[in-house]
């Protein structure tokens, strides 16, 4: 019996305790320090920061990088949500339709996804400088000849096209998968009744892939809201810091002001808001599967 | 849709997609073939294509960015970490499966919930952290971090998967004298392989194009990985991008390459990846 439980107990050691203390030490310890710090002046020398109660908090609400960051975030977010869903959406449904290339498209498609957002931002640095206007130098096409990077409106809108190119091709995927299983039989039987193509998206096929939806909704929410590399390499957060983002406002608090105890009361506060869309995100994709 | 021909309908759309595809495609387009230039034909007209192929911005960039050492750095700690990662979340996960006490319960539920925390929210005290545990300044210190990252995603998905294997093979296994490690290692471990590649997969697209973590624990040039070579390349060199596109060609190829290679699993990994996480 003895033996028997000393062996339980080996074994629960042997089994889950390396990835315990590594969890631990880097995700753990640090997210609770960081509760604690935010109520601190740390500024990284200091040995022993103090305690300032809710003085960061305070300064947070009054500090014009974090309000006009967030603004900047909540814009994007949204935005760029709604276009890479859009844009994922239709290109699953053209990529399930009989065409001889699509498996090729497909792959074409998603090719962008797989780099990573910093060398992806420095890439689409040169295609707003050089390329835009060459081509704009070429078709005289006003779009072109915009300025894109240099200008506070447009260069928001170039951290949207470059998140919409890149993100689209990951849900695209999921569209896919969610539109191969829509039964063939239902919209045949819907278009032989005289339904249009139209009526059949709407009434057949969209309430059928609801699941995708909703996870490709998330999965850009999620995304949009934690964009940092791409921000950093493709505008590094200007014009006049109009594209920061609020992850790059906590790196650029921490690491370049040095302001460790209000940094991490903003990462605090973005902690709050990122779990809250992912909760809200599992809750409902749960919700849904009791349904299924 | 069933039984129909290849119609004119969707020969238009067939048609309508290439062309979209190629419109897709012309970021790639500008990149490589500006990479070919020298600088000044790019500032005359970058949409053109090179006059003639010129190769030396590859082999300028390929010594300014130390490449071979950058590609090693950055193979190094993908494969390593995958390896750790694997090793320590399969094991904990099926632990957890199996021996769902209270204890267990709670941990795999911590697993999970860290899930929402993006890495910005605790980077600053990491610092301090890694510090106090000589993590910082080392591949092997990046290594536990990454072990440390990854090993809520990791977990959750074996998680899953060990709930759908039937405990009877292990059963006849112990009965047969095997040690409850030989069960794991020998019987269930090769079992997961489906959910291992998904993981490899993922977290090596993660891994690999992961830039911040790796900027704020490693230092000197000697460690630097592909996408911190290529950051302080941009640092450096900033507007030459003769150099600057070659550097990002060869940035993004060996993932480009991974990608083309691994397409079908890589597609199939993400779509089981995305419905449960």
């Amino acid at each position: 019996m003895r033996g028997n439980r000393v062996s339980e107990w080996l074994q629960q050691i042997v089994f889950t305790g390396p990835a315990t203390l590594a969890f631990a030490i880097i995700v753990v310890l640090p997210f609770f320090m960081g509760m604690y710090y935010s109520f601190t002046d740390w500024n990284g020398v200091a040995g022993n920061p103090t305690f300032v109660g809710l003085d960061n908090f305070k300064a947070l609400l009054a500090d014009e990088n974090f309000r006009t960051s967030f603004g900047f975030t909540a814009r994007f977010t949204a935005v760029a949500v709604v276009l890479t869903n859009a844009v994922a959406f239709l290109l699953g449904l053209l990529l399930t339709q009989r065409l001889k290339t699509r498996n090729m498209l497909r792959t074409l498609f998603f090719l962008p996804n797989v780099i990573g957002g910093l060398l992806l931002g420095f890439i689409w640095q040169f295609i707003f400088v050089k390329g835009f206007a060459a081509i704009g130098g070429l078709t005289g096409i006003p779009f072109f000849n915009l300025p894109w990077l240099g200008d506070e409106a447009t260069a928001f809108w170039g951290v949207v096209i470059v998140s919409v190119w890149s993100g689209a091709g990951y849900l695209m995927v999921i569209y896919i998968a969610a539109l191969i299983n829509v039964p063939q039989d239902l919209t045949e039987a819907a278009e032989i009744d005289g339904a249009t193509a139209w009526q059949r998206l709407r009434h057949i096929i969209v309430p059928l892939i609801m699941p995708a939806v909703t996870i490709s909704l998330f999965l850009a929410l999620s995304w949009s809201f934690k964009t940092f590399d791409v921000i950093l390499s493709l505008t590094g957060g200007g014009p006049f810091a109009s594209t920061r983002s609020v992850a790059l406002d906590i790196y650029l608090e921490a690491f370049t002001n040095n302001r460790y105890g209000l940094g991490t009361a903003k990462a605090f506060v973005f902690f709050l808001i990122v779990a809250a869309i992912t909760t809200l995100q599992v809750w409902i994709t749960k919700k849904r599967e009791v349904q299924a | 849709m069933g039984m129909k021909r290849y119609s004119f309908r969707t020969f238009t759309m067939e048609i309508a997609a290439i062309l979209l595809a190629i419109v897709f495609l012309i970021p790639f387009y500008f990149l490589i073939g500006n990479s070919l230039k020298p600088f000044a034909e790019i500032l005359l007209d970058s949409a053109a294509l090179p006059k003639k192929l010129n190769w030396d911005n590859y082999a300028k960039a390929w010594e300014i960015m130390k490449y071979p050492r950058a590609f090693g750095n950055s193979l190094l700690i993908t494969v390593t970490s995958i390896a750790g990662l694997v090793w320590i979340s399969s094991m904990a996960a099926y632990r957890m499966v199996r021996r769902p006490t209270k204890y267990n319960q709670i941990l795999f539920l911590l697993f999970v919930a860290a899930m929402v925390i993006p890495f910005q929210s605790i980077m600053i005290p990491l610092m301090r952290v890694a510090n106090w545990f000589s993590l910082m300044g080392s591949m092997p210190g990046l290594w536990f971090a990454y072990l440390g990252f990854g090993s809520s995603l990791t977990i959750f998905l074996y998680h899953g998967f060990v709930k759908s294997i039937p405990l009877e093979i292990e059963e006849s296994a112990v009965v047969d004298g095997c040690s409850p490690y030989g069960v794991f290692w020998r019987i269930v471990f090769p079992l997961l392989k489906p959910m291992t590649v998904t993981i490899v997969i993922l977290n090596s697209l993660w891994i690999w194009n992961d830039f911040l973590l790796p900027q704020l624990m490693l230092s000197g040039p000697e460690l630097r990985t592909i996408p911190l070579s290529t950051f302080s390349f941009f640092g450096q060199y900033t507007k030459k991008w003769d150099l600057a596109l070659a550097a990002l060609v060869m940035g993004v190829t060996p993932i480009v390459i991974f990608f083309l290679t691994l397409q079908r699993h890589i597609i199939e990994g993400i779509t089981a990846g995305s419905v449960k996480g």
